[in-house]
Parts: C-alpha cells; sequence; structure tokens
C-alpha cells in the first residue's frame, strides 16, 4: 500500500538502505538515475539482474524496476526476479515506437507514466496498476510534472461535467474506450492511483504535487544527487504527508545542503524531452 | 448516544477508503496526524501503508508515546495490515531497529504471504462477525504466528496454500487483521470496530457519570 507515500531511485544496495531509513515506501532500482542517464546518453536499458538481486535483498520494502516501453520480454525478466512493480519508463530508451507492454499478461503490477489523461488511460487500459505524471526526469525542474497533474486533474474534472453525448465524443478526442471515460466521468478520478514524477527536487516541490492532487511522489535523481541525501530523503517523506502545513515544511526544508543541479526544460532539445516518449 | 468518532491516522496509507467505512457505519471519522488530533478521538484505525514509514514518521513527529499512553489507557485501536504490525509487540522479517507501537500480545510475520506479486483474495470465516465468511484481500501482507493467551482468534485463512494462518485477532479493546477491508464491498469489520468502540465510551461515561447509573 504505497498511498500517501514516497518512492526513490536508489543504484546501489547502500542507497536503498538509506532510502527505506528515511521513510520510503517503496525503493526503485536502476543503475543510472536520469540526471546521468541524461549526462551519458547512449541506449539505457533494464539494469542488470544482480544489482536488482541486490538492491531486493537489501530492503524489506517493496521493490521497483524499470523496463522498456515496449520491452516485454524485459519485463519477463523482471517479474521472474520478483520485483514488487515494474515501471514502463521513458527515462530507458523506448524498445517500440508504436506498442506498450500488454500489461494484463503479467502477475506482477505495472506503473506507466502520463503526460495527459488520454495517455493514462490507454495505459490504464493495457493493464497498469497505478499511474504517475512524466515530469521531466532528470533535470530537477517541476514544471513538466506540474504541467502533467494539472492536465490529467482538469481534464478528470471537465468530464465530470459531460452529459453522455459528450462523453463519446470526449472518449474518441482522449483516444481511450468509452467504459474507462465514463468510469472516470463518475468516480471523479482514476479507477487506479496516480502519483506523481520527473523533475521533484525539495520537500517544497512534493508537497506542491500533493496539493495538485497526486496521492504520492516519485523521486528520482532529486534524492542521491544532491548534498546529504538521508536529510533530504527525510525531510520529503515528512513534507508529503504534511503537504498542506508550511509550517512542517519549513521545519524540515531547513539544513539540507544544496539541491540537485537543476535543467531548464524549455532548452532541452526535443530530442532530449523523455516526455515525449510514448504514445 | 452521540456517535463516537473514530481517528484514521492518516501518516501514509489508504487513511480515506477508511474513513468512509466509519462514516457509513454511524461514527464520524477524523484523520489523524498531529497530538491533537489523537486526543480528540474515541477510537482509532492505523491502516495498511509500509509499517517501516508509519512507525518512522510517528516518532519523528513525537506521536509514538502518546499513542502508546492512550492504548494503555483503553482506547480502541483497529490495526489492518501495517496496522496490525504496528501492534504486534513482536515482529519477524524486519529490520533488527523497526519500532513498534506494541500493546498486542502477539508474534507478526511482515510479508509473511510473500512479495507484491504473491498479493491474493481469500475466505476468511469470522463467526464474530457473522455467518458468511469475509472475502478478504492480502497484499504483501503479515500473519500471526505465535499469540499469548488473552488474544481471541477472530479470523483463520480458509482453503488455498495459506490455509490455516491466523489473520485476524482480538485483545480487549485492540482488533487487528492481516487484510484489508477497506478494499472490498464487506463493511462488517469496521462495523464491528465501530460497536467496540462504542462499548468502551458508553462504559467509561458511565463510570465518569455515576449520576447517568440506574440507582
Amino acid at each position: 500500500m504505497l498511498k500517501g507515500g514516497v518512492i526513490m531511485d536508489v543504484v546501489t544496495a547502500d542507497q536503498a538502505k538509506i532510502a527505506e531509513d528515511a521513510g520510503a515506501v517503496a525503493v526503485m532500482a536502476l543503475e543510472r538515475v536520469p540526471a546521468d542517464i541524461r549526462a551519458q546518453g547512449g541506449v539505457a536499458r533494464m539494469s542488470d539482474p544482480d544489482m536488482i538481486d541486490s538492491i531486493v535483498a537489501a530492503v524489506t520494502i517493496p521493490v521497483m524496476a524499470k523496463a522498456r516501453i515496449g520491452h516485454f520480454v524485459e519485463a519477463r525478466v523482471l517479474q521472474s526476479l520478483g520485483v514488487d512493480y515494474i515501471d514502463e519508463s521513458e527515462v530507458l530508451t523506448p524498445a517500440d515506437e508504436a506498442h506498450h507492454i500488454d500489461k494484463w499478461a503479467f502477475t506482477v503490477p505495472f506503473v506507466c507514466g502520463a503526460t495527459n489523461l488520454g495517455e493514462a488511460l490507454r495505459r490504464i487500459n493495457e493493464g497498469a496498476a497505478m499511474i504517475r505524471s512524466k515530469g521531466e526526469a532528470g533535470t530537477g525542474n517541476v514544471i513538466e510534472a506540474t504541467r502533467h497533474m494539472r492536465s490529467i486533474r482538469g481534464e478528470i474534472r471537465r468530464l465530470s461535467t459531460m452529459d453522455e453525448t459528450e462523453l463519446f465524443s470526449a472518449a474518441k478526442e482522449l483516444r481511450a474506450p468509452y467504459e474507462l471515460v465514463a468510469e472516470v466521468a463518475e468516480a471523479g478520478k482514476l479507477p487506479v492511483v496516480l502519483f506523481t514524477a520527473g523533475g521533484i527536487a525539495t520537500p517544497a516541490d512534493a508537497a506542491m504535487m500533493m496539493q495538485l492532487g497526486a496521492e504520492g511522489v516519485f523521486v528520482g535523481s532529486g534524492i542521491f544527487k544532491a548534498g546529504n541525501p538521508a536529510q533530504r530523503a527525510a525531510a520529503i517523506v515528512q513534507a508529503t504527508t504534511f503537504h498542506d502545513d508550511p509550517d512542517v515544511i519549513a521545519k524540515v526544508s531547513r539544513g539540507l545542503g544544496e539541491a540537485m543541479v537543476g535543467i531548464n526544460v524549455s532548452e532541452l532539445p526535443d530530442s532530449e524531452r523523455y516526455a515525449t516518449r510514448g504514445w | 448516544m452521540k456517535s463516537p468518532t473514530i481517528g484514521v491516522l492518516a501518516l501514509q496509507g489508504d487513511a480515506r477508503e477508511h474513513l468512509r467505512r466509519i462514516e457509513s457505519a454511524g461514527a464520524t471519522g477524523s484523520p489523524v496526524r498531529r497530538e491533537a488530533e489523537l486526543a480528540t478521538v474515541d477510537g482509532l484505525i492505523l491502516p495498511g501503508g509500509e509499517s517501516t514509514t508509519i512507525a518512522k514518521l510517528l516518532n519523528r513527529f513525537e506521536l509514538m508515546e502518546s499513542l502508546r499512553a492512550r492504548i494503555r489507557a483503553g482506547l480502541p485501536v483497529y490495526g489492518s495490515c501495517a496496522g496490525m504490525i504496528l501492534l504486534a509487540d513482536r515482529i519477524l522479517n524486519a529490520a533488527s531497529d523497526q519500532d513498534t507501537v506494541g500493546g498486542m500480545d502477539i508474534t507478526v510475520r511482515r510479508n509473511a504471504f510473500g512479495r507484491q506479486v504473491e498479493s491474493f483474495e481469500n475466505r476468511v470465516p469470522m463467526p464474530a462477525i457473522g455467518a458468511a465468511p469475509f472475502w478478504a484481500a492480502f497484499i504483501r501482507a503479515p500473519w500471526v504466528e505465535q499469540a499469548g493467551p488473552r488474544v481471541e482468534v477472530l479470523g483463520r485463512v480458509s482453503g488455498g496454500a495459506a490455509d490455516g494462518r491466523v489473520v485476524a485477532v482480538r485483545q480487549g479493546a485492540l482488533l487487528a487483521t492481516s487484510f484489508h477491508p477497506e478494499l472490498t464491498d464487506d463493511g462488517r469489520i469496521h462495523a464491528f470496530f465501530v460497536d467496540m468502540v462504542r462499548e468502551v465510551v458508553s462504559g467509561a461515561s458511565a463510570v465518569r457519570d455515576p449520576a447517568g447509573m440506574p440507582r
């Protein structure tokens, strides 16, 4: 049960222990955090099974791992390794330019990124058990995650005001099945949990995302690319719980040291924007 | 009688679903994150979530000691999944430094049924809540490995690989289940807990207010 919690990217067993001690509800095991993938370039793939095993062995909280978009064999391998969730992630280099993984064919649950409601519903239709905003991973810049959260939540609110006829055309516009669209319109929320990810670097970033309607937070490069990761990780966990209490956020934001160096997303060429990956 | 106020610890986990269930069982639900909020409730639910995360946040926000004190003073508490782990006096399969609220004389094994992929739903006969078995959702769930003499076993898994495992227990005002009743449609566990709280509230007010007792 991950709701209201923080999931942290880790690349070693030691980092996984730090994350668990800080109060993470799960860790994402990967070889390079997005900021390094961005800096080093090349094809980013599923992590080494030995490395995933070492992290699974190091902690008692759930472990997630990433497969490339459309790479159903990487996903099979991760399932056989016994990870608790698979992230079909745009942070890795896509393996299929038209198809995502058929997630119904797996017993392990999947989390998928989305930039808007249509994308979220297509992933849910393919079997995703959890949606996260894509944001722009590895930038330490929250602007894209904000855009995606506002877009998803805003479109859900818009559906709630529609009549039957309008829902049919909305389903067409969203490129999503009518039944799913009608369900979201009725409930006023996605049928799965909605987390946020991509560029969260500070306790205040995490709290803002929770106030924008996220049910939990992924922090990628923001923790272990900053000074004093243990303290920053604990601070982000506390700010997520008390996202509506500025006094608590102020208290935990003190003395955290350097945050990760950020990147202005507007200066990124399209080819380096991960959020455009996925269809 | 005034409807009791039942808090749901809202540090992490699925507090919202529990609050909804409390309201439909006829009590007033209230999220609890601070000591002042804890002080106002007649009963408390410790929801499912990550027991490590919730225990750390209880310590960081200095709620641990006041919660233990209220449990010692007889506060009715219901723990589901992670909440069962938090109520246990002894935990297996946890980091050596994992803290626990305690109060129930039970030994609980964390992640006993396995990892996320081993999550399942199964029948749990629970005569205390009615004749029909409870259909229960187990997610990385714990089980009760050993229970002391004052602990009443309310339910065991029936059928499947985990047949016979103890997954619902009660000790005085404390109730715990391995599974997540807030995720399935059956409201009987919440109704059972609300009744436990009502009993304690009416008993306490009778003692505090002897004039109200029959002469």
